[in-house]
């Protein structure tokens, strides 16, 4: 596969999982063997399932997802005893709005994730594992099976791994376009080849995953990470970020910037300090108006809430989440009204339509903005916006209901002289006619 | 209770078992939780989001339905939040349902309507575009309408885990799901409707009951439905006098909310235009129709004439009679005329098998065994086609309790899907049983269902396998329809009586002896199409509809349907349960008080002739009858015990011959009922 450059790395990055990307073969065995690679393997051989699960989480490496959910403490939650067999599955669905760096990792650097894969079915006693990438990555998934088979001939998969004893099956699974398959226990229903509708939980997938098995689901990038903690040590990717937030993720810039790009950032960098230095400031030199620090599902900061530090515990203290890492960048010429839109359609087009709130609440939502934009909303609309976003949030089956009600609240409170604007242009906004009870 | 869970709600203090469901345990408290998808004995979905109740220290809403109780939960389902939460979620599925009330046969009994009248807000703030899609026929019973779907998916699991079926599934995502049917645009399944009965909202409605009635105008009657032995409370929606529905919501009798397409839809035989309303006689060579009273003086001269004569007489009963007819009959032939020519036709060896159990006690297996029993044997029947109930029970069996099934049968069954171990077998399948010893011999116990391949010697041959297990086994000899059992019970064969008794004098003739014999003087069929070909007998014949036999008799009585008469009948398991009048036809009399006016007519003294009276009489002298009343009476079902000892008949296997009905046939009624006619034609025709 043609390598393309993604973006023009920047200096100001901390290149951990990134290092090898826009190096020539990167994705291939021998270049990976040359840097480093498979060393993490061989020191969690000598390691017991605990020594290898208490350096993950001492390394506070979070799911980088989005959820950012104790990485160390998930694999601890599988149980060491087990009738059936234990999984690994991979979480490539990568369907957050503003997200496109799970791709990158598998492109340019997938055995870094293998390996990460590795190190996680030796700590939890698994020994088969999937890749699920979403289908709309059509071309990754014929580019991992390739990698795949480089893996297989050269003994880093399949049985007796570089002769430790070890064996692991790695296949990848593809999705059907459904961004609710993103979603943990969807994704492994989808996986098991039925519709892609979450799971009732509790049971985790760690107890009970994919077919009934316990399993350890996380994301392409936390499993990047794995190597390199093993490899350099937990305190050293600790101490990278901040406390309880260690390490370093990779930020996906997109929107009115300079330079939009995938950057590697340790946890912590303050985000303006992000967008003006390594994103190269503001498209054009206009005024910064509103970013979604986290993919879609993150309430909205306007400009002044930006001077913050990205990682997951001040975002969330901040009203918003660190996400998936899809930062979109918006400047003064954005209509928030339109933004509002465009985000419900998506989660009234991606609910899965299991639950009644999203079901019913995504679509009437975006009927109604799509209504406003239009030029036909009244004045009670705005409020009724907000208030039927609320009676969605925490009444839903999954997260995807809060992902489509959190952001669209924050959107109105923030901006909702936007909304009256457009009310204001339509001559029949108070008139008898519209009002309904 | 075995470790009692304390907890409390809306601040009474509730003891549960533990593991038991939040929303079951308040159910036991007399609070009732709202739900729409949550539905007892099937898969939980957590879907509808109505349930959600506010627990202390939960950091939001929690559906009950998949909370179990726990020790010290405190939980409260009325506070602000949660009524707000209702109120909303039933406000977010008014937005796409259609307010199709005035035109919509759930109206009346919609749980929708039922909730937003408790639960919901009074208006709407919902002024967008509605989605519409127009409303489907999946099959001559199921109608689909989208829009009043609220997708709740009980259907779909009531298909797949209730009957085992699955033909119905999901399509689509989002707001644009709908329920789909097994084939695209139409459906090939059993034509239960289930899924119609168990339709919370309009979105799911029959073809048979559309645009007929609103609820509340209907009378409802319960009683057994007439079709096969097992035996199901049917209850039929009557409206001015016509039968308009059958279901079962109210989930009594033995079949919970199990009803069959029979149980269900072929009732409409009853108001079949062809029904006889006007006896009728030979008069020069043709039928004509004649008043009761000189078709009954007519009979009743002839009668007299031939009993004073000795003339031969033949008798012949009906299955689908009820006990007291069957009891009066046989006691009527054996009395007046001293006859034990008295026969039906036999579709299964319950003689012989009662006979190989003598002096074995808790050998006869019940419904309930079907559901109970650790494991179950099918043998040379098609149960899901012929008896569907217990096919139900030993379906839900196997997913609740993980039953072991087994099925030796001529050809593939539905069993074998959830059996441990399935052959094919021609003849009685004993040979091939022998391969299964050994794991049968594994089991803690065993019910064996055996149908007419099974029959004479057979049925010993396999109550002595049966005791070579070691282990307890119970039996049920199949038999085909709603009184099978029943008519053998009260003696309607030529060498027993009542109870099994041998019957007093030499055996009479059989029933393929008495259709060929020439000498008979007298031939009275009540109920059974057989072949008539007795140009020298005096034939009466007393049917509902002018079957073959009735067009050659002499006189011709319309009778009563079974939805039309009061009596009891007894089920394949020998549970004794009552028929109750559901409707009526004018002209039709029931077959008891046609006994009773003949026996008046010769002046013969039957005592007194109505169902309660002819029953108190079977329960003192009928052995294993002796049931409380109070059960019966109530609506109960009643387990008889028939005799335990040797039965003094030898029954030649010739004898034994059942109609191996399916879903969609029920003997000589099937041409009769529309709806059977047309499931039989749909596409796919019968689904196997």
């Amino acid at each position: 596969m043609q390598v393309k450059l993604y973006n023009p790395p920047s200096p100001l990055e901390t290149r951990v999982i990134s290092k090898r990307f826009g190096t020539p073969d990167s994705w291939r065995v021998d270049t990976y063997l040359a840097t480093g690679g498979f060393e993490a393997f061989k020191k969690v051989h000598e390691m017991s399932q605990d020594q290898i699960i208490d350096e993950v989480k001492a390394s506070s490496l979070r799911g980088r997802g989005g959820a950012g959910f104790p990485t160390g403490m998930k694999w601890g939650f599988v149980p060491r005893q087990s009738e059936l067999p234990k999984y690994i599955v991979v979480n490539a669905d990568e369907s957050e709005p503003g997200t496109c760096k799970d791709r990158l990792l598998m492109e340019h650097d997938p055995i870094q994730m293998i390996e990460g894969i590795l190190i996680a079915a030796k700590a939890v006693g698994a020994s088969k594992g999937w890749i699920y990438i979403r289908g709309e990555y059509r071309y990754l998934i014929d580019h991992m099976d390739s990698v795949l088979k480089e893996c297989y001939a050269r003994n880093l998969l399949g049985k007796n791994i570089l002769g430790t004893g070890f064996d692991f099956e790695l296949y990848t699974q593809t999705g059907a376009g459904a961004y609710e398959c993103g979603e943990e226990s969807a994704l492994l229903e989808s996986l098991e080849g039925k519709r892609g509708v979450p799971r009732i939980r509790p049971p985790f997938p760690a107890v009970s995953g994919a077919f009934q098995a316990p399993t350890v689901l996380n994301n392409v990038e936390t499993f990047s990470a794995v190597p390199e903690i093993i490899r350099n040590g937990a305190k050293w990717y600790a101490d990278l970020g901040t406390p309880r937030n260690g390490g370093t993720r990779l930020v996906c810039l997109a929107g009115h910037v300079e330079r939009p790009g995938v950057y590697e950032v340790p946890l912590g960098m303050n985000m303006l300090y992000f967008l003006n230095e390594i994103g190269g400031g503001m498209l054009g030199g206009r005024k910064l108006k509103a970013i979604i620090p986290g993919g879609s599902s993150c309430p909205i900061l306007s400009a002044e809430e930006c001077d913050l530090a990205m990682d997951y515990d001040t975002m969330a203290k901040a009203g918003t989440m660190l996400g998936s890492g899809g930062m979109m960048v918006m400047d003064e010429t954005t209509d928030m009204v339109k933004v509002a839109l465009r985000i419900m359609r998506f989660y009234n087009h991606e609910s899965c339509g299991w639950c009644i709130p999203c079901r019913e609440g995504t679509t009437w939502l975006r009927k109604m903005l799509a209504r406003i934009v239009d030029g036909n909303g009244s004045a009670r609309d705005i409020d009724l916006v907000g208030d039927l976003a609320s009676a969605m949030l925490g009444r839903t089956f999954c997260p995807l209901g809060d992902a489509a009600a959190l952001p669209t609240i924050s959107v109105v409170k923030k901006f909702r002289p936007e909304f009256e604007a457009y009310v204001a242009k339509n001559p029949f906004a108070t008139s008898e006619l519209v009002q309904v009870a | 209770m075995s470790n009692p869970v304390n907890l409390t709600i809306n601040g009474t203090a509730v003891q549960a078992p533990a593991g038991m469901l939040l929303i079951d345990a308040a159910k036991l408290a007399g609070i009732e939780i709202p739900a729409f998808c949550y539905y007892e004995g099937m898969s939980l979905q957590a879907a509808c989001r109505m349930c959600l109740v506010e627990i202390e220290k939960a950091p939001k809403l929690m559906a009950a339905c998949v909370v179990p109780v726990a020790e010290g939960m405190v939980v409260k389902t009325e506070s602000e939040p949660v009524v707000k939460a209702r109120k909303t979620t039933l406000e977010f599925l008014l937005t796409n349902h259609p307010l199709d009330c005035p035109v919509c046969d759930k109206g009346g009994e919609c749980e929708l309507q039922d909730m937003v009248f408790r639960y919901g807000a009074g208006e709407s703030r919902f002024t967008e575009v509605k989605h519409h899609v127009p409303e489907k026929q999946w099959s001559p019973v199921v109608f689909y309408d989208g829009p009043r779907c609220i997708l709740c998916y009980r259907c779909v699991r009531v298909c797949n885990e209730g009957m085992g079926v699955g033909a119905l599934g999901i399509v689509n995502r989002g707001v644009v799901s709908e329920i789909a049917p097994s084939h695209g645009d139409h459906l090939e399944c059993d034509e239960c409707g289930a899924c119609i009965d168990i339709c919370p909202v309009g979105a799911l409605t029959s073809g048979a009951y559309r645009y007929k009635t609103r609820p509340w105008e209907m009378e409802h009657t319960g009683t057994i439905c007439t079709h096969c032995s097992n035996g199901c409370k049917t209850t039929l929606g009557v409206r001015n006098g016509e039968i308009v529905r059958g279901n079962n919501r109210d989930r009594s009798g033995i079949n919970g909310e199990f009803l069959c397409v029979k149980g269900r839809y072929a009732f409409d035989f009853n108001h079949h235009p062809e029904r006889l309303q006007s006896p009728m006689m030979r008069v020069d060579g043709k039928l004509e129709e004649v008043s009761w009273s000189k078709a009954l003086q007519t009979i009743a001269a002839k009668f007299k004439a031939i009993r004073d004569g000795s003339g031969r007489v033949g008798v012949i009963g009906s299955a689908r009679m009820t006990n007291e007819e069957a009891f009066l009959l046989q006691k009527f032939a054996r009395t007046v005329f001293g006859t034990n020519n008295i026969d039906h036709q036999r579709s299964g060896d319950v003689v012989t098998l009662l006979d190989a159990l003598s002096g074995k006690t808790g050998t006869l297996g019940s419904t309930a065994d079907c559901y109970n029993s650790q494991a179950v044997l099918v043998l040379g029947t098609d149960l899901s086609q012929q008896h569907p109930f217990l096919a139900n029970q030993v379906r839900a069996n196997f997913r609740h309790h993980k039953a072991s099934v087994y099925a030796v049968t001529a050809g593939p069954v539905r069993e074998d899907k959830i059996a441990k171990a399935s052959l094919r077998a021609a003849g009685d399948g004993l040979a091939e049983l022998e391969s299964l010893k050994t794991k049968l011999q594994a089991e803690k116990e065993l019910l064996v269902l055996f149908g007419d391949s099974v029959k004479g010697e057979s049925v010993r041959k396999l109550v002595a396998f049966g005791e070579s297990l070691g282990i307890p086994v119970k039996y049920i000899a199949l038999v085909d329809y709603v009184n099978s059992r029943g008519v053998m019970d009260m003696g309607l064969l030529p060498d027993l009586g009542p109870g099994y008794h041998a019957a007093e004098g030499p055996a009479g003739m059989t029933l393929p002896q008495m259709l060929v014999a020439d000498d008979l003087d007298m031939l009275w069929i009540a109920g059974a199409d057989v072949k008539v070909d007795h140009p020298d007998a005096f034939v009466v014949v007393q049917d509902l509809f002018l079957t073959g036999a009735a067009q050659k008799a002499d006189v011709v009585l319309p009778a009563a349907s079974a939805y039309e008469k009061n009596g009891t009948v007894t089920n394949v398991c020998g549970e004794v349960q009552r028929l109750k009048k559901a409707a009526e036809t004018v002209g039709a009399k029931s077959d008891l008080a046609i006994i009773g006016l003949i026996a008046r007519g010769m002046g013969v003294d039957l005592g007194k002739v109505d169902a309660d009276a002819v029953f108190a009489e079977i329960q003192k002298t009928v052995r294993g009858y002796n049931v409380p009343l109070p059960v019966i009476v109530t609506g109960g079902a009643a387990q008889t015990q028939p005799v335990n000892g040797r039965v003094p008949a030898n029954v030649l296997p010739e004898l034994i011959q059942s109609a191996r009905d399916t879903l969609f046939t029920t003997g000589s009624l099937t041409r009769y009922s529309k709806v059977l006619n047309e499931v039989r034609e749909a596409p796919g025709g019968l689904y196997r």
